[in-house]
C-alpha cells in the first residue's frame, strides 16, 4: 500500500498511530470533534487479544518470545469526503480498552481524507508529544537525581 | 492415578463462600481495590505478569486480590486468563538499548557513558523496619529531581565487543521467527530462544536457586553484572494492512546482562561470554538469576562439561514452571483412594509372605532349618 497519493508519509502516519497509543484516552476524547463530519462502519470491531512481545538478547542475538500483552484492536473505513474514496483506519493498543483502540482506528481514518484540517490535525498531535514530552521529562529529572560517583578507594596513603 | 468421584457439591460451594469470606478479612477495614494493589503493590503486579507470561497490570493486581495474596496462584490464574484471547499480533523484539531507563547500574564499569543511575532500588537500605508506614495518611513522599541533560546509554557488552574481548552474537535474519513453547510442546535439546522463554516464565525462586548454585561451586560460570537496566520501552507489532511497524503501547522490563569469564577451546580464543536475563516489570533479582542460568545451559553450545544441576537443560526447563510445578505437586491432594486400597492390600500380602516365611507351618521337618 503506497500513499503517494495522498497528502501524507508512510512515516507521518506511522508518527500519528505512535502518539495516540501513547496518549491517555482522554486526551482523544477531548479532541473528538475532528471526526465529527464522518460516518465510520467497522471491517473489524473492537477485539480484545494478545501480542506477543519479543526481546532480542544484547541487542543482535536471535530473538526469542519474552511473554505476551493484552493489546486491543479495531478498524473501521469511512469516505473521503473529498474524492469519495474510502478510507480505512487502523487502531491498535496495548491493554484492554476498546474505546482507545476505535478511537485511533476513526482518526486514523479521518487524518487520511483530503480534506482533512491539517493544522487541526497537528495541533492535536503536537499536544498529544508535548504532554508525553513533559511525563518523560518529569520521570527523568527523578531518575537524574539518583545518578551516582562510585569512587574507589586507593589503600596506603 | 486418581479417580472420579462424586458428591460434595454443596461442601464445595459453602468452602468457596468460606474463601471468599477469608479473602474479605475483617469487614470493618476497608477493602483493597484492584488500583491499590496495582499502584502499591508493584513488584508483586510485576512478579505476576513476568511469570503469568501476560503483561497487563490491572489484571495481574486483579488475580493477586483474588488469589488471597498467593502469588503462584495468581500466576496460575493469569496463565488461565491469556488462553481465552485470541493472538492478534508479533512484536518486533524490544530495544531495550532506546529504553527510557529508570535505573542503570554496571558492576564492571565505574565510569561509563550515560553514567550509573540507582533508581528506586532497595539497594543501600539498612532493612530495618520502618514503622512511620505504619501510621496511615502522612503526606506521600516526593521524588528529588535533578536537570542533569539525558546522555546516551550505551550497552556496556558494546564497550567490550569494540575489542573483540566479549563474543558476538550472532547475527539474524531480519524476518526470524522464535520458537514458542505456547504453542509447539518442548523437544529436547532446545535452542536458546526456547531455553529464554522458558526461564523468562519459570520460577524465580527455583532460578535464584539454581544461580545461587552455580556460584557456590556447582558449575561455576564466574559471573559479572555487565549491566542491569530498567524502564520503559515501546512495544512495535508488525500489522498485516500496513506497510509500517506500528506502536501500541510502552511496557516496562528489566534486563540484565551478565559477563562471564571463558577460558576459550579450540576453535575459540579466551574472551567474555554472555548471559541474558529479561523480565516484565521490575524483577531484578530474577533477571540476575535468569542471566545466570541461561550462561550456565549454554555448557553444551560452548563445549563445557556438563557436571552440575544448572548446567543440565532438561533438569531445569522442565522444572522451572511453577504453574505447571505446583500443578502435580498439589495433585497429590486429589482423591487417591482406589490407588491407595490396592497399596493397602499389596502391603498387607508382603508382610504376611515374610510372617509365613518366618513361622513355618506346622509339620515342615525341623530339619531342614
Amino acid at each position: 500500500m503506497k500513499n503517494t497519493d495522498h497528502n501524507f508519509s508512510d512515516a507521518t502516519r506511522q508518527g500519528w498511530l505512535r502518539l495516540m497509543a501513547l496518549a491517555p484516552v482522554a486526551a482523544l476524547e477531548t479532541a473528538a470533534d475532528l471526526l465529527a463530519a464522518h460516518e465510520f462502519t467497522y471491517l473489524a470491531p473492537p477485539e480484545i487479544g494478545l501480542a506477543m512481545v519479543r526481546g532480542r538478547p544484547g541487542g543482535s542475538a536471535a530473538a526469542f518470545n519474552l511473554g505476551e500483552m493484552t493489546l486491543t484492536r479495531c478498524v473501521v473505513a469511512t469516505t473521503d469526503r473529498g474524492t469519495g474514496a474510502r478510507l480505512i483506519g487502523h487502531g491498535h493498543v496495548a491493554g484492554r480498552d476498546r474505546r482507545h483502540a476505535e478511537l485511533i482506528a476513526r482518526f486514523d481514518a479521518v487524518f487520511q481524507d483530503s480534506t482533512t484540517d491539517a493544522a487541526a490535525r497537528d495541533e492535536m498531535l503536537a499536544g498529544l508529544a508535548n504532554q508525553q514530552q513533559a511525563a518523560h521529562a518529569e520521570s527523568a529529572a527523578a531518575t537524574a537525581a539518583t545518578k551516582v560517583d562510585f569512587f574507589t578507594l586507593v589503600r596506603g596513603e | 492415578m486418581y479417580v472420579a468421584v462424586k458428591g460434595g457439591e454443596t461442601a464445595i460451594d459453602n468452602a468457596h463462600r468460606l474463601l471468599a469470606v477469608e479473602r474479605r478479612g475483617d469487614p470493618a477495614i476497608a477493602e483493597l481495590s484492584v488500583a491499590q494493589i496495582r499502584e502499591q503493590l508493584t513488584l508483586a503486579v510485576d512478579r505476576v505478569m513476568t511469570e503469568g507470561s501476560l503483561y497487563d497490570p490491572d489484571l495481574a493486581a486483579l488475580a493477586i486480590k483474588q488469589a488471597r495474596g498467593d502469588l503462584l496462584e495468581a500466576i496460575f490464574l493469569l496463565r488461565a486468563y491469556r488462553t481465552t484471547l485470541p493472538r492478534l499480533a508479533e512484536s518486533q523484539p524490544v530495544d531495550t538499548g532506546r529504553m527510557r531507563a529508570r535505573r542503570r547500574i554496571s558492576a564492571t564499569y565505574k565510569d561509563l557513558p550515560g553514567g550509573q543511575v540507582l533508581g528506586p532500588t532497595f539497594d543501600y537500605t539498612h532493612r530495618l523496619l520502618d514503622f512511620a508506614l505504619a501510621a496511615e495518611g502522612a503526606a506521600p513522599t516526593e521524588a528529588a529531581t535533578s536537570d542533569g541533560p539525558a546522555e546516551a546509554m550505551p550497552r556496556v557488552t558494546d564497550l567490550l565487543a569494540g575489542e573483540d574481548l566479549i563474543e558476538r552474537e550472532a547475527a539474524t535474519e531480519e524476518f526470524e521467527t522464535p520458537g514458542d513453547l505456547t504453542r509447539d510442546p518442548l523437544d529436547f535439546p532446545l535452542d536458546r530462544d526456547l531455553r529464554l522463554q522458558a526461564l523468562a516464565r519459570g520460577d524465580e525462586g527455583f532460578l535464584m536457586a539454581l544461580a545461587y548454585s552455580t556460584q557456590r561451586g556447582y558449575g561455576r560460570t564466574h559471573p559479572f553484572a555487565g549491566e542491569i537496566r530498567m524502564g520503559e520501552v515501546e512495544v512495535e507489532i508488525v500489522v498485516e494492512d500496513l506497510p509500517f511497524p506500528v506502536v501500541v503501547g510502552e511496557i516496562t522490563v528489566t534486563e540484565c546482562e551478565m559477563i562471564n569469564q571463558f577460558k576459550g577451546s579450540k576453535t575459540q580464543p579466551p574472551q567474555f561470554t554472555r548471559g541474558y536475563g529479561l523480565t516484565f516489570g521490575f524483577c531484578e533479582r530474577k533477571a540476575m538469576s535468569m542471566a545466570l542460568v541461561d550462561r550456565s545451559l549454554r555448557a553444551r553450545d560452548l563445549g563445557e562439561e556438563v557436571t552440575a544441576p544448572a548446567q543440565d537443560e532438561e533438569f531445569v526447563i522442565a522444572h522451572a514452571d511453577n504453574v505447571e510445578a505446583s500443578g502435580f505437586v498439589q495433585h497429590l491432594k486429589l482423591p487417591h483412594y482406589v490407588d491407595f486400597q490396592s497399596e493397602l492390600e499389596m502391603v498387607r500380602k508382603m508382610r504376611q509372605e515374610i510372617a509365613m516365611a518366618a513361622q513355618p507351618p506346622e509339620g515342615a521337618n525341623a530339619a531342614d532349618d
